[in-house]
């Protein structure tokens, strides 16, 4: 056996990793609308619906009036934050067009061409994006501010 | 009587399926992610599996959040590619071979895994891209495939334990099935990958290639990481690679290096690749 015995300290440890959502009970359970919507525009009639009126098309569904204005935004980290999963909002910017590549540069706050840069490079270092905690408790020593100005804590 | 063979892993990335499907693998960008794959199509072509069990995750496809089963394994006849929102992969249907999954079910439960018994499913990239990177685009799938599907997307997913622990139930499972079938076990997903947040684009070539070496040989340390070491390491998407040691566990407790891949970027990640033995 080894699987934590203390689930409580199982679950902090998911908010101490800077950058990045974990999709917990608690996410799963405040977005689980949000989420079931998305899933709905895998079905093409579903998607021509979204497309005439999205505002409407979203008061079918019982989300929250900020999940629908993210939606609406088309703000991934804010959905992120509301218990929004990122293989179900795929369906909305698949609907858009947009490539995963395309959508995921928008979380980091980069342009589509540096991300893409930055991937081709071998792709964002896990130095300095592995622990908040870390990272506090280093700030005064030797820590690198490059390695960590694109991402924020979650 | 069936006995299981090899053991392959590998990513299961979208766009790699896509650069198959338009015709793109010879492009610049492409043609170092598939000739690691090379050498597998011609060993593949040799050793002419019966049976592929294909451990995969589904990505809101075929499960959304109304049903999320921890371990669930294919019984049905045949699966048809899922539409993921571009229309389903022009790909063969993949067909399944009920009496042997069946048999593992039933026998996985006794053994005290739960079991989730699908009879109707499509699948999705997770499962089919795997089947274009070990036998590029045939008219019908060399062999028949059960999947099983893990859910590592809702926490908490199972432990790297568990994991390794139904790998060697399925060996015990397969062993007792009457037929002579030659069994592989597939273990897809990952490798280093974050598609998510402020963090997404996290690659970590040194402990990809860690998580690689330790899946060779007699040690089973992998099977102890905690599910933070991959979120942490390997990005919130590298905990698919828990799904790998369900194939590890299937091999006994040594194994032998046939083929090793890996390459960065492919998309959004990391490519990993590799064929053992039990020995």
């Amino acid at each position: 056996m080894t699987s934590p015995r203390d689930i409580h300290a199982y679950l902090a440890e998911f908010d101490d990793i800077p950058g990045t959502r974990v999709y917990t009970a608690k996410r799963a359970r405040q977005g689980y609308q949000l989420n079931q919507f998305a899933m709905s525009l895998m079905k093409p009639e579903n998607r021509e619906r979204w497309k005439a009126d999205e505002a409407a098309y979203l008061d079918d569904w019982k989300i929250t009036p900020e999940q629908k204005q993210a939606v609406l935004d088309r703000d991934y980290n804010r959905l992120l934050d509301l218990g929004g999963n990122i293989y179900f909002l795929a369906k909305v910017f698949s609907t858009d067009g947009l490539s995963f590549l395309q959508a995921v540069s928008t979380m980091s706050g980069m342009s589509v061409e540096d991300y893409s840069a930055m991937m081709v490079a071998g792709g964002r270092s896990p130095e300095g994006v592995r622990s908040i905690k870390a990272n506090a408790a280093g700030a005064n020593a030797a820590a690198s501010p490059a390695d960590t100005k694109d991402v924020g804590d979650s | 009587m069936a006995r299981i063979t090899a053991g392959v892993a590998t990513s299961h990335i979208p766009a790699l399926g896509v650069a198959v499907d338009l015709g793109k693998t010879e492009e610049a960008y492409w043609t170092p992610a598939f000739a690691g794959y090379d050498w597998t199509k011609a060993w593949e072509a040799e050793q002419k599996p019966d049976v592929v069990i294909l451990v995969y995750n589904d990505h809101a496809s075929a499960f959304d959040m109304k049903i999320i089963p921890t371990f669930a394994i294919g019984c049905a006849e045949e699966y048809e590619p899922a539409d993921e929102g571009w229309g389903p992969r022009q790909v063969p249907n993949v067909v399944g071979h009920p009496d042997l999954a069946w048999h593992i079910a039933q026998s996985l439960i006794l053994d005290e895994f739960d079991m989730t018994i699908i009879n109707e499913m499509t699948v999705d990239h997770g499962l089919t891209v795997p089947l274009s990177m070990m036998f590029g685009q045939p008219a019908a799938w060399p062999c028949k495939v059960i999947p099983i599907a893990v859910n590592v997307v809702t926490y908490p997913p199972p432990s790297g334990n568990r994991c390794w622990a139904l790998g060697e139930a399925i060996a015990r499972a397969v062993e007792s099935f009457p037929d002579d079938l030659n069994v592989q076990v597939w273990g897809t997903g990952g490798m280093s990958h974050q598609l998510q947040g402020p963090r997404a684009g996290l690659i970590n070539a040194p402990w990809d290639n860690d998580f690689l070496d330790g899946l060779v040989g007699d040690s089973d340390r992998l099977r102890h990481m905690p599910h933070i070491d991959y979120l942490r390491e390997a990005g919130s998407e590298g905990i698919e690679l828990v799904m790998w040691l369900i194939m590890r566990g299937s091999l006994g407790t040594s194994t032998r290096l046939l083929h090793r891949h890996y390459h960065v970027p492919a998309s959004n990640t990391a490519v990993g690749h590799i064929v053992l033995e039990p020995t």
